[in-house]
């Protein structure tokens, strides 16, 4: 019996060293952001665009417009289209696209970033022949709707099978059941998807690289070039000036603000969904 | 008349619903395509030999890609040996042993985690894990008795060892939340019946979460794996992109993502263009057979109850 009182504490011993050890990097990480990004930021930063190369200061201002112009448009495309197909994948399970379409749609989730970034370069790049914010809000929209239509998936499911009936039974079509009883009485819920998979997209800058590219301008031109801040971040951390790096760290913090302030409002909107 | 317009708005509604689906899967199946028809002229010249060939040289229009799959595989193992200990122990310390008042807060602290972008994770790791490998672990590694070539030369902070390393913090939280979801999804009534008859904690998250949770733990790894062969921002700007096969953790390397990113948008030759496209086409099959067997080992091996 002793031993085995022993084995037992030494486990729990052990679990919990590891769940410390865990911790320390995650809060290294944290830590580290919010100082070194904290230390170099200014409103001059947000609202100003760079200055020519050796001169200090200038801002950042056109990467933020870019990305949030891009991630919108990409979302444009992406939120219908992902919402039709989980629809589909959960009201029409019988079909025979659904199989078609699950795997085509585990393909692109599992899909590299940087692959991504390859195949809108391949059809919007090379046949527009320019990098142009287009072909990067394309390439987010390939990472959004995935997780679209899982999420809208999901949240169908959850909704009982009597209301559906319910609907039919007074005489909706499946169409009209599908827009009143399931998309437009869940908006809440399915915008709460659309949110956090536009915070997970906010950040991507592996599909950017060669699709928008990245711009010294501030541009709102879609056929262009188009800065955005994560592909900002990567080409001034890896600068040798200093000035640059800190506006890199400046950028990261500014980006983390909005991911959390995209994924914060998604589980806002559930709240108040929770407390009607 | 009411009812043929009832009829017809079903129909157009549904098949307006098939439409849209229909051209998503072909759009999808057509970038596929384009990608291996931009390949071509590469698969054409090298072959099947572009795996095994270790020569890179864009100058003499020699590719291989060796260099860069071994770099892929090197650095995603080596992230998932380090990230598997500390990603299923916390999730067992979150969803079974920890005190209900933090749990809270340490789920949040892995999710939070799991929500920075790749390329802050890449900055970090360039201004404070390179300088730590560099200054304190690369001399201690060396210290290690019959390691041999394996921490051997110099180092400069940025290297294999550094990429795996920011690899493995970033699939920690992967491997966590889906691990605790496998937990979670354990029915009580083990637990209860395994302290019923007077098992110790240890005994009982052996027997009765550790046990019937294995084969999703392993699916949980291949979808964590898939994740670091994919990754490419914070390895671009760790591994060093130096194309070579070496021993030595310490010293740079490449991965196929990071020649991506690197050489993609500035390949001027066809031949160059069409090489990356082939690596593109191996990486895309590479993490397509990883996400393909564990969703089998998640879904359809993994105990039903």
């Amino acid at each position: 019996m002793l031993a085995r009182k022993i084995k037992n504490q030494l486990f729990l011993l052990f679990v919990s060293t590891i769940m410390l050890l865990t911790c320390i990097p995650l809060l290294l990480i944290i830590k580290h952001i919010l100082t070194m990004g904290a230390s170099a930021f200014s409103l001059e930063l947000i609202l100003n665009t760079p200055k020519a190369v050796g001169e200090l200061g200038g801002g950042i201002a056109h990467a933020i417009a870019g990305s949030l112009l891009i991630v919108a448009l990409a979302s444009l495309y992406a939120v219908p289209i992902g919402i039709i197909a989980g629809v589909f994948l959960s009201e029409f399970r019988n079909s025979k696209l659904t199989f078609p379409l699950r795997t085509a749609l585990d393909t692109l989730a599992g899909t590299p970033s940087i692959v991504i970034g390859i195949f809108a370069y391949v059809i919007l790049v090379v046949p527009l022949k320019s990098f142009s914010g287009l072909a990067g809000s394309v390439a987010l929209s390939l990472i959004i709707i995935p997780i679209v239509v899982k999420s809208t998936e999901e949240i169908l499911k959850l909704i009982p099978i009597t209301l559906r009936e319910a609907g039919l039974a007074l005489g909706f079509s499946r169409t009209k059941v599908i827009w009143h009883i399931l998309i437009k009485c869940h908006r809440q819920a399915l915008l709460t998807g659309v949110m956090l998979a536009l915070a997970r997209t906010m950040g991507e800058t592996a599909p950017l690289l060669f699709t928008a590219f990245g711009n010294s301008n501030f541009t709102l031109n879609l056929r262009g070039p188009m800065a955005s801040l994560p592909v900002q971040i990567f080409n001034y951390a890896s600068s040798p000036h200093k000035d640059w790096q800190e506006q890199a760290w400046s950028g990261a913090l500014v980006l983390i603000i909005l991911v959390f302030l995209l994924s914060l409002s998604a589980k806002l909107v559930i709240s108040v969904k929770l407390k009607k | 008349m009411n009812k043929i317009l009832f009829w017809n708005e079903e129909k157009i509604g549904i098949s307006l619903i098939k439409i849209v689906v229909v051209l998503l899967i072909l759009f999808i199946c057509t970038m596929i395509l384009l990608l291996v028809h931009m390949s071509l002229p590469a698969i054409k010249v090298f072959g099947l030999s572009f795996i095994t060939n270790s020569e890179w040289n864009p100058v003499e229009e020699v590719f291989g890609a060796w260099p860069f799959i071994y770099g892929t595989l090197v650095t995603s193992f080596l992230a998932l040996l380090l990230a598997t200990p500390f990603g299923v122990f916390s999730a067992l310390f979150i969803s079974d042993i920890c005190p209900l008042r933090f749990k809270g807060i340490l789920s949040t602290l892995v999710d939070l985690i799991a929500s920075i972008p790749s390329i802050v994770f890449g900055m970090w790791g360039l201004f404070f894990l390179a300088p730590f490998v560099r200054d304190h672990l690369a001399p201690l590694l060396r210290e290690i008795p019959l390691s041999g070539p394996l921490f051997s030369g110099p180092c400069f902070g940025i290297s294999i060892l550094s990429a795996s390393m920011i690899l493995a913090i970033m699939i920690l939280p992967t491997i966590s939340s889906l691990t605790r979801e496998i937990f979670n999804a354990v029915p009580t009534t083990y637990k209860e019946a395994a302290l019923a008859i007077g098992a110790t904690n240890f005994e009982k998250i052996k027997l009765s979460l550790l046990r019937p949770s294995l084969v999703g733990i392993i699916g949980a790894l291949g979808l964590a794996l898939a994740r670091a062969i994919g990754e490419t921002m914070a390895v671009v700007m760790l591994i060093g992109n130096t194309p070579q096969v070496v021993l030595s953790l310490l010293a740079p390397g490449a991965t196929m993502a990071s020649i991506l990113a690197n050489e993609y948008a500035e390949a001027s030759s066809t031949l160059h263009l069409a090489s990356l496209c082939y690596i593109a086409v191996i990486l895309f099959a590479i993490t397509m057979i990883v996400n393909f067997l564990a969703r089998i080992l998640i879904r359809v091996l993994s105990p039903k109850w």
